[in-house]
């Protein structure tokens, strides 16, 4: 019936592809489109869009880490000498392009003890050809060891890098049965090998040789001694504390490797970790195994019956994590900005226990608190940003400091972070955003972003006469609560469901859609049905804008939302809200049979996404990874 | 978690008149062989809750009782007893130790709670809501004795409980409305500003109060000094503060958040409510949130505060010891469906005896029973449903069915009990019939007396 419809959605190929494609198209995108779009306007200096296909080149740039410099002449000439780049194979789901030389692994680490490097090749070769599974575990120890040099660097202290040895030493050893066959057995002969090597070193005392008695003399003179000083249970929260605190600086450094919850011996013994008792979900959809998905009725009462027995747990930050998991507080800047107060509250009743310096301990704090609220419920990327933010800061306080001071430097800057990253930030956008309105517009939405609803409310506080239209999902209808606001306040609305999206679309001018995050590669990963509404924009040649903060950008990259998502409870589907009568599913849902996915985001490919309006103005999604990279280093780690 | 406790022990009760004395004070009153104030320490010990304050009435009940504290939870829990004058009601008492209360929120539980619902839930609800005042509320018992009780037991089971009319919102999270079972007689008022914010309330009346509760301190603090007649926080302060919970007065400024920003910039005044409504935005909708209500959907001057409900799970038992019946139930259920309750029960078997019991020949002691250390039975016994206490002697043929024996009791041969409560060293002689009886502490029930549904007690010299 309408002819530019039927022409169009046949014609893209690409249409076809959302969500679960592997292989990244390998063609050039058709350009010709975007230049159609309206919002390209000659207006705008023409942006450096399309000159490279999104695919594989597009990760170049990001790919190749900036080099850093290592203090400990040794080490870095010991790195240099056994890590060549790996070659990066673009078929991996999550590709983790930490800012760290990426191949570092064990050989490197055994390097430091005074082994000629030589001896290490063989190794290195037979762990190289590991699995594709297994390559968590390899980021794992290359991350560790890039941390290490990161406080050779920043410290460039003897004490320092006693520590870090000692880390080191502890460190090692979990590790080592994560690892798949080969590389225990590269483990293995490396140590083998090191014996042997410590044998000759015996007669011809080396340089290096010295180092090592050195250093490994006073882990064991101050090991004992840290351990003793308090009573049996602040010891043990201190040595969690200690053990923790490598993990950290890992996660500061790059994003950590998520858990694979397939895999049976790492989830047991995270859940002997885990405050919130969790039962995994019976039938999980085989395709989204490796995410952690739990029988949601449980959590909260058992939750709640410990709620006395979980002492260090500070209660603002307890209330957070029982607001997550009962769903009273949902979306990316309400999650972040409840997070980071709470964290205020808890920086405030904070008071450094003795004999404990100030920056390790709070940055140990800070992360059993964050590793509860994951339990409470996965961490949203802006809150990754948000704790890598207030990590760095902590870290960086100098020494001298007061631990009032100090407070009230961490409370400030959680404050500055809030103000200028998240409410200045959407001021900025909706400065942007509203010049992208004009008179007569039908502007589509999708859910409900904070960020959305602020422009439409400030455009039609300036008079522009424009209508919306209220795209909604099952099952959360977040839609009807930002509906009621904006019918409130006398906008003029339409308001469907996603399945009638198509229908919709040609009447429509513009799609703003809000943003969980913007990765790397101009993905947008946002609500589950997004995808959806951007794709067919993209067929009606809808211009898709997304809003999206600067601070919800990371440097990760995700080519489908099958690798990193999340799963809601399967209950909200199989169930109808306020429609009991509707139970066709009773009974059904422990059937071996029926799976039910409830995913709660998706991934858009950037070849929908017409402009990115962030607080450093408006961008094309290919320019994602210059803001990550230019203000992301300046922002968070200066 | 920054909460204190307060266990409000209570007195010598009315409704347990001949069980209780000036020498045995309801908080010690045995219940399966332990004061029934062990159950409510032992279950906040079991939270990881050490620092309690015991509210008793009356100085001689306080010395009784912090002596078996302190001789029972010596090592393990931190009390402090604090003795209150008579009379002031549960409210006066929270008053009287007012001024040790330093935490940001209070749980209060009453001492003659029995229950295994943990505490940590409802102090998790109160936190969860940021409420004023969190109830929590547990189904009604089924009183009475079970099916096969005796024909007095069913007469008792057909008076009506004391019932709670509880309003409710339809997530069942807050309360709405609450009236106890005094007021129910008259009529009901509901109030319409309520009911108008809510949209929906629901009224139930199978629900119980069951006297634990969370207070925000700063709120119950202001609320009892400027309230000065009320008695009793169940009747009282509570269904003031649901009453009040939208027009919420200017005395309940409890909030921090009011007064932080009252001397700050207009800039950051700005910037809160711009947080605050991302906050509001983003989180469900409840109708304490005045833009749910105001039109223009402004953060307004109106002030509300919440009061939330714990409706405890069906599962979960749930007991308040304040009539004989309840004594009876409660006897009953430790021993038998809620033994869990005891925290070191190693019973394989249904029936749990003590030590060193003698027992005569062909004495026979059935399920859900308990027999206390260093109790003789004579010959030919029966014992069903029952608990008995330490060193008591029963003689032969005698039968005792639905009945609580305590310490020191003196049974002759022949005798009869049934759902009856016979407390400590009374002398029972031989062929004695009782049937829904109490007998006070210390009573000599002479040979061949046969009672039914009387109350029997020493005199008070």
């Amino acid at each position: 019936m309408d002819p530019r419809r039927t022409a169009r959605t046949v014609s893209d190929p690409k249409v076809r592809q959302v969500g679960f494609f592997t292989p990244p198209p390998d063609h050039a995108i058709s350009d010709p489109p975007r230049h159609h779009d309206p919002i390209q306007s000659p207006s705008q200096s023409s942006p450096p869009v399309n000159d490279r296909s999104p695919s594989d080149s597009s990760l170049s740039p990001v790919m190749i880490p900036p080099p850093r410099h290592h203090s400990d002449a040794l080490l870095r000439t010991a790195l240099q000498a056994t890590s060549p780049t790996k070659p990066f194979s673009p078929s991996t789901r999550t590709v983790m392009i930490p800012p760290e030389n990426k191949d570092l692994r064990s050989p490197g680490r055994k390097v430091v003890y005074g082994k000629s490097p030589s001896s290490f090749s063989g190794v290195k070769a037979s762990s190289v050809p590991a699995s594709e599974l297994t390559t968590v575990s390899v980021v794992n120890l290359a991350l560790g060891i890039s941390v290490e040099g990161k406080i050779l660097t920043a410290e460039e202290a003897g004490g320092a890098s006693v520590e870090v040895q000692n880390d080191r030493r502890a460190s090692s050893k979990p590790l080592k049965e994560k690892t798949s066959k080969a590389e225990r057995r590269a483990l293995q002969e490396a140590q083998r090998a090191a014996k042997a090597a410590a044998k000759g070193s015996k007669a011809s005392s080396s340089a290096s040789k010295v180092v090592t008695s050195e250093n490994t003399k006073p882990i064991k003179a101050t090991k004992p001694s840290s351990q003793k000083n308090d009573g049996s249970q602040v010891a043990a929260s201190d040595k969690k504390g200690g053990d923790r605190a490598p993990e950290k600086d890992r996660k500061k450094d790059a994003p950590h490797p998520r858990m694979q919850y397939d895999d049976t011996s790492r989830v047991e013994k995270a859940k002997k970790r885990a405050v919130v008792k969790q039962t995994e979900a019976r039938n999980r959809v085989e395709l989204f195994r490796h995410l952690p998905q739990y029988e949601h009725g449980t959590q909260l009462p058992d939750l709640e019956t410990k709620f006395f027995e979980l002492d260090p747990m500070h209660p603002a930050l307890y209330k957070v994590g029982l607001q997550y998991l009962s769903g009273d507080i949902y979306g990316g800047n309400a999650r972040c900005i409840a997070m980071l107060q709470a964290f205020k509250e808890a920086i405030k009743d904070y008071s450094t226990p003795p004999e404990k310096t100030l920056i390790r301990d709070l940055t140990a704090r800070i992360s059993s608190y964050v590793s509860f609220l994951i339990e409470c419920r996965p961490l949203s990327i802006s809150m990754g940003n948000a704790i890598k933010f207030l990590k760095s800061r902590i870290a960086k306080l100098p020494l001298a400091l007061s631990e009032s001071e100090a407070k009230t430097t961490l409370m400030l800057d959680i404050d500055r972070f809030i103000n200028e990253k998240i409410i200045l930030a959407d001021k900025v956008i909706v400065e942007h955003a509203v010049t992208k309105i004009s008179d007569g517009d039908v502007l589509l939405t999708y859910g409900a972003s904070s960020a959305v609803e602020m422009i439409l409310l400030h455009a039609h506080e300036l008079g522009k006469e424009f209508r919306v239209v209220v795209v909604d999902s099952h099952p959360k209808l977040e839609g009807q609560l930002l509906l009621r606001r904006l019918v409130r306040k006398g906008l003029s609305c339409t308001y469907t469901h996603v399945n009638a999206v198509s229908y919709i679309m040609h009447e429509v001018t513009r799609v703003f859609l809000g943003a969980s995050s913007v990765l790397s590669n101009g993905t947008v990963y946002s609500r589950v049905g997004t995808a959806c509404v951007a794709m067919v924009a993209h067929a009606f040649r809808v211009p898709v804008l997304v809003c999206c903060e600067a601070y919800k950008f990371h440097e990760r990259v995700q080519l489908d939302s099958i690798c990193s998502n999340e799963l809601g409870n399967p209950d909200a589907i199989s169930k109808v809200h306020g429609r009991e009568e509707i139970n066709y599913l009773d009974g059904l849902v422990n059937c071996e049979n029926l799976q039910l996915l409830n995913l709660i985001y998706d991934a858009t490919p950037s070849d929908y996404v017409s402009m990115v309006i962030t607080d450093y103005g408006m961008v094309p999604p290919t320019s994602v990874p210059v803001i990550v990279r230019e203000y992301r280093r300046e922002h968070l780690w200066s | 978690m920054d909460f204190q406790v307060v266990v409000l022990a209570g007195d010598t009760s009315k409704n347990l008149a001949p069980l209780v004395s000036k020498e045995l004070p309801k908080p010690l009153l045995p219940v399966a062989n332990r004061p029934v104030l062990y159950y409510v320490l032992h279950q906040l010990e079991q939270s990881n809750l050490k620092d309690l304050i015991v509210v008793v009435e009356g100085k001689e009940t306080a010395v009784l009782v912090g002596d078996w504290i302190f001789g029972t939870f010596v090592d393990r829990l931190h009390v402090e007893i604090a003795a209150v004058p008579e009379v002031i009601g549960t409210a006066g008492a929270i008053r009287a130790i007012s001024h040790h209360l330093t935490a940001k929120d209070i749980l209060v539980v009453s001492g003659d709670l029995v229950s295994d619902v943990p505490p940590g839930a409802v102090a998790a609800t109160h936190r969860r809501h940021d409420a004023v005042a969190t109830a929590m509320l547990c189904s009604v018992p089924v009183s009475g004795p079970s099916e096969s009780g005796s024909a007095g037991g069913k007469d008792k089971a057909k008076k009506p409980g004391r019932y709670n009319i509880i309003g409710l919102d339809p997530g069942k999270q807050f309360l709405l409305h609450i009236a106890t079972g005094a007021e129910i007689e008259k009529d009901t008022r509901l109030q319409k500003r309520i009911i108008r914010a809510v949209g929906q309330m629901e009224i139930r009346s199978d629900l119980m109060d069951a006297h634990m509760y969370a207070f925000k301190r700063s709120v119950l603090q202001e609320v009892l000094d400027q309230k000065d007649t009320f008695q009793s926080l169940k009747q009282d302060v509570l269904p003031y503060l649901v009453r009040s919970q939208l027009k919420s007065e200017a005395l309940l400024n409890g909030f921090p958040k009011a007064e932080e920003t009252g001397n700050g910039k207009v800039s950051s005044q700005n910037k809160q409510v711009f947080v605050s409504q991302i906050l509001a935005n983003a989180s469900t909708t409840s109708f304490h949130q005045p833009s749910s209500v105001d039109p223009d959907g402004y953060v307004s001057t109106r002030k509300t505060h919440t009061c939330c409900a714990y409706i405890a799970s069906s599962s979960k038992y749930c007991v308040r010891l304040n009539s004989i019946q309840a004594f009876m139930d409660i006897n009953r259920d430790v021993t038998g469906e809620a033994n869990h309750l005891l925290s070191d029960t190693s019973s394989d078997h249904n029936n749990i005896i003590g030590p060193s019991p003698k027992l005569g020949t062909k004495t026979t002691v059935g399920p859900n029973c308990m027999l206390g250390e260093g109790s003789e039975m004579g010959d030919k016994c029966q014992v069903k449903r029952s608990v008995i206490g330490r060193h008591c002697r029963i003689g032969s043929h005698v039968k005792v069915v639905n009945s609580v024996v305590m310490n020191h009791v003196t049974i002759g041969d022949g005798c009869i009990i049934q759902g009856s409560v016979i407390c400590s060293n009374v002398q029972l002689q031989e062929r004695v019939v009782l049937k829904d009886c109490q007998v006070g502490a210390g009573f000599v029930v002479t040979a061949g007396s046969e009672y039914k549904r009387e109350s029997l007690a020493r005199k008070e010299k």
